[in-house]
């Protein structure tokens, strides 16, 4: 034990499974697990869109509201469920000193736009001139704070207050995977006390199902749990999730006498090019850096697409319960880790694994003082994280 | 015995760096046209410009770049600023012993591109994004996939030098750039690396960025000359100047440089940085949270107001910034604000965005090793409501042994940075 450890003193948690830890808790053992999905919105593919969630909670400034786009709202929503349970929200003396670590992808765009545009353009005998007027003319000019991934850290302090500092890191699921490990590796240095870290994703946009349909790592058939499949051609479904923990160091959580959830024990990272066996052999090396307990269990954030195959036959060496955060709620690209993180998270605080999401996951048996969640992005980067008992 | 700093921390040093501007591409060629006062502000030839406000841009018009998109330009500048600061620091090209920190835009898809796709789904009436989902399943675009991630950029910059474990990609708007410096100085005094190669890099004039920027009514609209557009701390500034950019610092553990024999270009002393809680494109009346940042640097320097003797000023020319910055180095500085130069490389290179904080760091460093500060140009109508010394238009022979850098961002983001000529 050491003043210095990262411990979680807050989760804000908000996905297609409702909002907070409890009801998060209670969806992932119901029997059977039941998805909430939408097939409907964005043809051949499906998504896990958000819950309905009362903005005005944690946004009561409606002006606010209107500045933001739904992947900004989502993250000051969660970061604010995040700051309430740990009992800084509107405490002026911690958030003027309190941190803050995003991890961002881009805004939403304007759909209508977007296609105006594109149906449009190529029936135009200057193209380039036409779009430059449709562009003055019909983007809102409010619309770029909302596409600027810097913007939803902007967002959070404006509507929470939280001004010690603010980086944004991009770069997809491993972006979420150092916010915290920069986080913890400050607090452990003591480069800060307080930190508010996380990451959120609306999968509701057209836009990013373009994108990684273009990559082909899009599931195009029928929804299934994660290793049902990857035994049918894999691919991802988005998730719309929002997630932020405040992270604080043992003497801090002491010395205001909030109550610890669970401890960062330990945060690796890693990357390569992805050659057959190259992840695995990253994830092996952080997996004997962290040395997880005999009961430890793993929450993997494996979105279906990429080296999921790969992923999967490593975490099947380990012979430990494991489950695939992806099933409950989908794939949120730069959350995916910190969501996967939030489960391990209450896991460790529960004292037990949360139920088996399809026939392919094996039950656990017994108590866990340990969790650990697993992270390869879609295309790179390896990380992992250990949760331990406070 | 290891060298400390004065809060018993590893010293950081500059043992590298390189830089691309609209000047041109190197070191000394930037110095030498900065230090002459020329602009590298023209016309915008990249793309039509009809119908728009703002038609010049300090865009880096020669460096060729595949496939055609502003991610790929701003991607081949951050490499070779990023080769002359490794050539310069003696470390191999390909084997940089450290992390990478990268500051750079958010990389978006552009026209050209969501035409392409549109037009391989076989639609020529409505092209929505059904559409688009038809034309992106020809898997025709797969390295689009890849070429538009974000994490693309930092991991072919790890594979081309090196760089130690997961690269970070960092974006805090205008103070990018300074940002990616912080995240490395601080991985070096934690003991986590002896070295960490930061750079920050930025390339976003197409049409779509500049009309965004245009619209929050935050660009110079003088384009009749385009050399003297951009006109920080003057009385009729009307906004900046969007550039293009790239500057890469090798940074490292001073007793690792000294046990190398690496030439030691300057010294990291101080980070400070605040979130403003006010306005998403404002700073707040008050300005306290510049003013945070700056006391924030200077504390984490272990230094005074009257350490320093040069300011590298964030100086964008909008009416906004400048005034701001004014109030802040003011109330700060104090009486010893009239007496230290602070001067605008933006005026001559104009905005370089993500890449500015780094850009102007090693701008920073050439002023205090050469001894010159490079002038705020444009400077034809002084702002009374500025009082401070900005260097007006011609450059300044001085003895500069300590720097600071500002960057400030849109969404509310500052850092401020000190830098020394030499340990102290």
């Amino acid at each position: 034990m050491s003043d210095r450890d990262a411990l979680i003193t807050g989760i804000g948690l908000v996905s297609s499974l409702g909002e907070g830890p409890d009801a998060h808790w209670a969806a992932l053992n119901a029997s059977p697990f039941a998805p909430v999905l939408d097939a409907q919105a964005y043809p051949p593919f499906t998504l896990h869109p958000l819950a309905k969630v009362e903005f005005d909670r944690q946004i009561p400034k409606r002006g606010d509201q209107r500045q933001m786009e739904s992947w900004q709202r989502i993250g000051t929503y969660a970061a604010g469920l995040a700051l309430e349970q740990a009992g800084v929200k509107g405490d002026k003396e911690l958030l003027d000193r309190a941190h803050m670590i995003v991890a961002a992808g881009g805004g939403e765009r304007d759909v209508s736009v977007d296609e105006a545009v594109l149906s449009g353009i190529g029936k135009q005998a200057h193209p380039d001139a036409w779009l430059n007027e449709r562009l003055m003319s019909d983007l809102r000019p409010t619309l770029f704070l909302a596409q600027l991934s810097n913007l939803m850290a902007g967002n959070i302090s404006i509507v929470h207050g939280v001004v010690g500092s603010s980086r944004t890191f991009m770069g997809e699921e491993a972006s979420g995977v150092d916010a915290v490990r920069v986080a913890c590796a400050r607090l452990k240095a003591g480069q800060g006390d307080l930190f508010l870290v996380g990451a959120a994703y609306n999968a509701e946009r057209p836009d990013v199902h373009m994108h990684l349909a273009l990559g082909g790592a899009l599931r195009t058939k029928p929804w299934a749990p994660l290793r049902a499949r990857m035994e049918d051609g894999g691919g991802a479904a988005l998730g719309s999730l929002g997630c932020f923990f405040v992270i604080e160091s043992r003497a801090h959580a002491a010395a205001r006498g909030a109550k610890p959830l669970a401890r960062i024990a330990g945060i690796e990272a890693g990357r390569c090019r992805r050659n057959p066996g190259e992840a695995a052999a990253n994830a092996q090396r952080q997996w004997d850096a962290l040395a997880p307990a005999a009961d430890a269990a793993v929450i993997t954030a494996a979105s279906g697409a990429g080296a999921t195959a790969e992923e999967l036959a490593w975490l099947d060496t380990l012979n430990r319960p494991v489950r695939a955060a992806t099933t409950a709620f989908g794939h949120p690209l730069e959350a995916a880790f910190p969501a996967a993180l939030a489960l391990a998270t209450l896991s460790v605080a529960h004292g037990q694994l949360f139920a088996p999401l399809e026939a392919g996951e094996a039950p656990a048996q017994g108590a866990l003082t340990q969790a650990v969640a697993n992270c390869w992005g879609h295309w790179r980067g390896e990380g992992m994280a250990l949760v331990a008992a406070a | 015995m290891a060298h400390t700093d004065r809060s018993g921390r590893p010293v950081v040093a500059v043992t590298g760096f390189g830089v691309v501007t609209s000047l041109g591409q190197g070191v000394e060629d930037n110095w030498r046209r900065l230090t002459a006062g020329e602009s590298g502000i023209r016309r915008i030839t990249r793309f039509p410009t009809d119908g728009l406000k703002t038609t010049i841009a300090g865009t880096v018009d020669f460096i060729p770049h595949e496939p055609p998109t502003v991610a790929a330009l701003a991607l081949r500048i951050a490499e070779l600023a990023a080769e002359e600061a490794v050539a310069a620091s003696g470390l191999k090209q390909d084997d940089v012993p450290g992390p990478l920190f990268l500051g750079f835009p958010p990389v978006e898809f552009e026209w050209p591109q969501r035409q392409a796709i549109g037009a391989a789904s076989g639609a020529n009436d409505h092209v929505g994004y059904a559409e688009l989902f038809r034309g992106a399943a020809t898997a025709q675009f797969r390295p689009m996939h890849a070429q538009t991630l974000f994490a693309y950029a930092p991991e072919m910059l790890a594979d081309r030098f090196g760089t130690r474990g997961a690269p970070i990609v960092t974006s805090t708007a205008c103070a990018t750039g300074a940002t990616a410096i912080q995240l490395g100085a601080e991985a070096i005094r934690r003991g986590e690396t002896s070295v960490a190669l930061c750079i920050g890099a930025d390339a976003s004039v197409n049409p779509e960025s500049l009309i965004r920027f245009s619209l929050l009514s935050a660009l110079s609209q003088s384009n009749d000359p385009p050399e003297q557009a951009a006109k920080p701390f003057s009385a009729n500034r009307d906004g900046f100047v969007m550039a293009e950019g790239a500057g890469a610092l090798v940074l490292e553990e001073l007793d690792h440089a000294l046990a190398r024999g690496a030439k030691i270009l300057g010294i990291v002393e101080g980070c400070g940085e605040r979130a403003d809680d006010f306005h998403r494109t404002r700073s707040s009346p008050d300005g306290k949270p510049i003013i945070g940042c700056i006391r924030a640097a200077l504390a984490d320097a272990g230094l005074g107001p009257e350490d320093i003797a040069y300011i590298n000023a964030h100086g964008t020319g909008t009416p906004e910034n400048d005034r701001m910055e004014n109030l802040s180095v003011t109330t700060v500085f104090g009486e010893h604000a009239a007496r230290i130069p602070i001067s605008s490389n933006k005026s001559m290179i104009g905005h370089t965005l993500s890449a500015a904080g780094a850009v102007e760091a090693i701008f920073s460093l050439l002023t205090m090793q050469r001894g010159r500060i490079p002038p705020t140009i444009n400077h034809r109508i002084p702002d009374p409501a500025i009082a401070l010394d900005v260097v007006p238009n011609v450059a300044r022979d001085a003895d500069v042994a300590r720097t600071m850098s500002n960057s400030f961002g849109f969404g509310g983001q500052t850092v401020s940075l000190v830098l020394a000529r030499e340990p102290a």
